[in-house]
């Protein structure tokens, strides 16, 4: 190791403007997408998650194509819902704990575009790769084929509901040391809705009927919680950082 | 204060009230922090030392009273509040699965800073050349604040909060990051800062005693 | 009008006079919910008309449906009073909605329970998927997560906030829930009886349950005083009025 004595002394740097909320927020999904692929680990663990919830039914009712069929949407749906419940509830923990939160208020730069460039890595890292995984867990379910695609359509769809929501409770139980019930208790009555029409979508499909009306109900869910959930994360956040 | 009385003041603070878990920190603070002023907190431990400098970076709401920057209420213009202030706390802010490179990347970024080679600098400056792609966890509890108050070095942000600098930094790093403090005052920029350190020898050093007396026996 | 309104909020503000207030109104709505329970109770039990459908079973209308209306409408003040201490920083705010939520808890729960026991004569079943009485578990939960939220988070302030945001983010979420479930109950569930949705009835079958709703709404501003004064004195413990008002006693 090559020791240098610390100067501590001002650089005279080239600066630039400063920099656009724009190019802050690229930065911050750079940096996010970094941070979190580093986390190799954490990535895997909702697909496991997922993947041996989907398992538990079978060996729990029955391996029957009659019983599995009919239950395999709710079950997918259930399990991959949880999984991303499960997943975010460290989303912004490990931030507050070290400091790159307060960090990120006081940045100068909205919060709530930082929290949003946070969750869509998030989501590309671990709803995108869950909703891959998907089909083939359908296939073990005896998912009919003409619902597979319905599937992942909703799955697509529904996630970013998930995502959203789900953030808002992170950012309030970000504070708290282990959270994991907690969190479940106040967000899950929010899936409630998209739960709903995403096995919607899939039952019509398999019944041979429209699922096009179910899956623009998501869409609207997923507009919806896109045009508030950011606000209320960054309440939330700012909430969580007060307590501290 | 008598050499920069005819500049404005860069922050202002009247009649501040903080409480804590039902526990009055401060109250009826008044301050007026002028370009190249060096305020150091002091009072016994839970003075309310930390609670101040949150309050004035806005992490911590306070009971009563109003924080103003050059003039205006820090409410009506935080982002321009938020992008002159430098705010490093107890938690370093620097994230451990990144290297020393790549958590300055950022804080760099917010600044408009894109140079490699500056940050490259930074961190020789802060005495961590041969540690910049390591990542953060395997540095030592001193390392990583330096890595933290590498920042410091480029950032042209005027004022600094800085609550606890010298934690776990050796004795030559204390005696650098003073020059460093003394040279940003130097430069027309205002620091408070909380301190176990005696900072006495510093040119133009204030103090300001929280606890019991605290709002009538400051300068 | 302008100094009028910041007197009112300075007024509501202040724990002192909210304490004073509310020792005058009290009693008031102790009658008011008394009288109008009472007789709505006696009324509705005994000389209403038997249902020609259900017979005496449907006369626990006369608590369910003040129960779930309660329960329903005390989640909304409880997201007003959100509003009120995230947007003007009242903390009276969170008074209210700190001893709003066991309230409105214990009248989802009642409203439950009535309705899984009327489910006994009616579906032959203690529990039915109706798309009101699962509405209403849902709402349950989100009480109790208000609740747990509350007890989980330190410090108060950080708590009182986190509860307002939640209870604000489930009252935009609560008719979502209810459009989702009904559509779900159609897609899943031939219609059948629900409670309370009943053709025309008569009015001596409507004012006792008009009497019991405004019993139950009286009850419910109560038991809200009584618990707010509670709070609030827990809270100023420590300012003198509380310690001269303790001192008098």
């Amino acid at each position: 190791m090559n020791k240098t004595a610390a100067t501590f002394c001002r650089l005279k740097a080239k600066k630039s403007n400063l920099p656009s909320q724009g190019s802050v927020f690229l930065a911050a999904l750079a940096r996010e997408g970094r941070l979190q692929v580093r986390r190799r680990g954490d990535l895997l663990n909702p697909l496991v998650f997922f993947a041996l919830v989907v398992v538990l039914f079978p060996l729990g009712i029955s391996p029957t194509e009659e019983i599995l069929a009919p239950v395999a949407p709710g079950v997918l749906w259930v399990a991959a819902l949880l999984a991303v419940l499960m997943s975010l509830d460290a989303l912004f923990r490990p931030d507050l704990m070290d400091g790159s939160l307060e960090q990120q208020q006081l940045s100068g730069y909205s919060l709530a575009a930082l929290a949003m460039a946070k969750l869509a890595v998030h989501w590309l890292l671990t709803s995108l790769p869950l909703i891959l995984l998907s089909p083939f867990l359908g296939i073990m379910l005896y998912l009919p084929w003409e619902a597979q695609g319905v599937l992942l359509l909703s799955l697509l769809l529904g996630s970013l509901a998930l995502s959203l929501v789900g953030g808002i409770g992170a950012a309030l139980t970000a504070g708290l040391g282990k959270s994991g019930v907690l969190m479940t208790l106040l967000v899950l009555p929010f899936y409630i809705p998209v739960l709903i029409f995403g096995t919607g979508a899939m039952q019509t499909a398999i019944s041979g009927g429209n699922a096009l009306p179910h899956l623009a109900l998501l869409g609207a869910l997923a507009a919806l919680a896109l045009t508030l959930a950011p606000w209320a994360i960054a309440a939330g956040l700012r909430i969580t950082l007060s307590g501290e | 204060m008598s050499e920069s009385a005819s500049k404005p003041p860069l922050l202002t603070v009247r009649q501040l009230d903080c409480e804590r878990d039902e526990r009055q920190l401060f109250s009826s603070l008044d301050l007026d922090i002028y370009p190249g002023d060096l305020l150091q907190l002091e009072g016994p431990n839970g003075a309310g030392k930390t609670s101040l400098l949150r309050v004035l970076a806005g992490l911590l709401p306070a009971s009563s009273g109003e924080v103003f920057w050059q003039g205006e209420p820090v409410k009506q213009v935080s982002d321009d509040y938020y992008r002159s202030l430098v705010f490093i706390g107890h938690l370093a802010g620097i994230k451990p699965e990144l290297t020393p490179l790549e958590n300055l990347r950022w804080y760099a970024a917010l600044e408009g800073f894109t140079q490699e080679e500056d940050l490259e600098k930074a961190l020789v400056g802060v005495g961590l050349s041969g540690f910049e792609d390591q990542p953060c966890h395997q540095l030592s509890a001193g390392q990583k604040r330096r890595v933290a108050l590498a920042r410091l070095l480029f950032t042209q942000r005027p004022l600094w909060l800085l609550d606890e600098p010298f934690t776990a930094l050796d004795k030559e790093g204390v005696a650098a990051m003073e020059a460093l403090l003394v040279a940003h005052v130097a430069d027309g920029g205002a620091i408070i800062l909380t301190s176990h350190h005696a900072l006495e020898n510093l040119p133009g050093l204030k103090k300001l005693r929280l606890g019991k007396l605290a709002g009538d026996n400051h300068e | 009008m302008w100094k009028w309104l910041t007197t009112l909020y300075h007024r509501l503000a202040s724990p002192k006079w909210f304490y004073q207030i509310s020792g005058l109104w009290l009693p008031w709505f102790a009658v008011v919910s008394l009288l109008f329970i009472g007789a709505g109770l006696i009324w509705g039990l005994a000389y209403a008309p038997m249902d020609y459908q259900q017979g005496n079973s449907f006369r626990i209308i006369y608590v369910h449906v003040p129960a779930a209306f309660l329960a329903q409408s005390i989640y909304v003040m409880m997201a007003l009073a959100g509003v009120v201490l995230l947007v003007w920083k009242i903390k009276m705010a969170d008074v209210v909605a700190q001893s709003l939520a066991p309230v409105g808890a214990s009248m989802t729960f009642i409203a439950l329970v009535t309705g899984a026991i009327w489910g006994v004569p009616t579906w032959g079943t203690w529990w039915m998927w109706d798309a009101r009485l699962t509405s209403m578990l849902i709402l349950f939960f989100l009480y109790l997560g208000v609740i747990a939220l509350r007890e989980a988070l330190k410090p108060q302030d950080t708590a009182a906030k986190a509860c307002a945001l939640m209870a604000i983010v489930g009252v935009i979420n609560i008719p979502i829930i209810k459009y989702s479930v009904d559509w779900w109950y159609t897609l899943h569930q031939p219609a059948t009886f629900t409670l309370t949705e009943k053709p025309a009835m008569p009015a001596s079958m409507w004012v006792p349950l008009l009497l019991m709703v405004i019993g139950f709404y009286a009850f419910l501003g109560w038991s809200l005083l009584l618990r707010a004064r509670a709070e609030v004195l827990r809270r100023e413990h420590k300012s003198g009025w509380v310690k001269d008002l303790l001192q008098r006693k």
